[in-house]
């Protein structure tokens, strides 16, 4: 279950591969079939983010959003 | 025909739609144009990164004046939304100088590399330093001159391979390194001397703590904070092992942690 999800601006990355390694949870992955418009390949997302914004500190294009879900009433109860 | 995959891959090209909150945006709120032209994998825009988000959360905007030094971080000035003057190589703490003398109620900071600050510019930092001025120094620490294509700087760690050293540098010809941060916490008028890196997701959080605690403290005198970063380009090694290269090379001989806290309290 993921605890958060992810805007990813692949047109500002320059496929480093930073985020990867970086990943806690070891959701993100680099696509293998495509790349953006600077033909930089990019992160993917896999179910599991755990919202922990380590991808965002360590990405030197700033190319990270991070969301955290509010806690459904299920959780909370 | 779609290809199978083995995961799902999350859409991650919009917003969520349920409920979320957004934690951590794409810039922070003074980089105004995400876009910059520094290579890939390069480690000056998360110090930048936490210069501008140290600002903003100090509520130093409208009373900051950045000077930056020359080097591949200049590239950046453009993208700040801080006032910056653009000093020459080396030059940088004395125009700090400059502006802090004219203007106390503003908060003067540097940005420069290693290049520039320990090559071309070492007496003035030495200088703002024992004089105590009441600036604040961050200084991008790679080891190579990245902006004229790698080669060795006066902080480039021994056999380490540069472009102007491909046998790797050698105490017998080249010297051996400066540790500026160590240099200048002798000092005296120094009151807050610092190193972190920008490595792994858990330093760049404490460089930014470090940034912080630099940016109050120049209220007593000068601060220093020297950030190693990652320059995959001028090393010559592959993004993914540039971090794991810095730990290995960089990091062994300027060691990371706080080195000068004159305000008392412990800090990490």
């Amino acid at each position: 279950m993921s605890a958060g999800t992810l805007v990813i601006d692949t047109e500002a990355c320059k496929g480093c591969e930073l985020c990867v390694d970086a990943c806690p949870p070891a959701v993100l992955v680099m696509t293998t079939d495509r790349v953006n418009a600077r033909g930089y390949r990019h992160p993917e997302l896999l179910p599991g983010c755990i919202a922990c914004k380590a991808c965002t500190a360590i990405c030197p294009d700033f190319v990270f959003q991070v969301y955290r879900y509010h806690p459904s009433e299920e959780d909370t109860r | 025909m779609n290809e199978p995959r083995f995961l799902p891959v999350v859409p991650t090209d919009h917003p969520p739609a349920c409920a979320a909150s957004l934690v951590h945006d794409f810039t922070p709120e003074l980089i105004s144009v995400g876009a910059h032209q520094l290579c890939p994998g390069c480690g000056e825009p998360m110090a930048i990164r936490a210069v501008a988000e140290a600002v903003a959360e100090l509520g130093l905007t409208r009373s900051c004046i950045a000077v930056f030094g020359i080097g591949c971080s200049t590239a950046f000035s453009n993208n700040l939304d801080i006032e910056v003057v653009q000093a020459l190589h080396g030059r940088a703490p004395s125009v700090a100088t400059g502006i802090t003398r004219m203007r106390p109620d503003v908060t003067a900071l540097t940005v420069q590399g290693d290049g520039d600050m320990v090559n071309e510019g070492l007496q003035e930092v030495l200088h703002a330093a024992a004089r105590g001025e009441r600036i604040t120094c961050f200084m991008l620490n790679n080891g190579v001159f990245g902006e004229t294509g790698g080669q060795m700087t006066a902080t480039t760690v021994l056999g380490q391979r540069t472009k102007n050293s491909p046998e790797g540098r050698d105490a017998r010809h080249h010297g051996h390194p400066i540790r500026l941060a160590d240099l200048v916490a002798t000092l005296d008028g120094a009151v807050y001397v610092a190193r972190g890196a920008v490595d792994t997701a858990v330093n760049v959080q404490r460089t930014k703590r470090m940034v912080l605690k630099a940016l109050q403290a120049q209220k007593r005198g000068f601060a220093l904070v020297e950030v190693l970063t990652m320059c995959p380009t001028g090393w010559a090694v592959d993004t993914t092992r540039s971090a794991r290269y810095m730990a290995d090379h960089h990091a062994r001989i300027h060691s990371m942690g706080v080195l000068k806290d004159t305000g008392g309290g412990r800090s990490r």
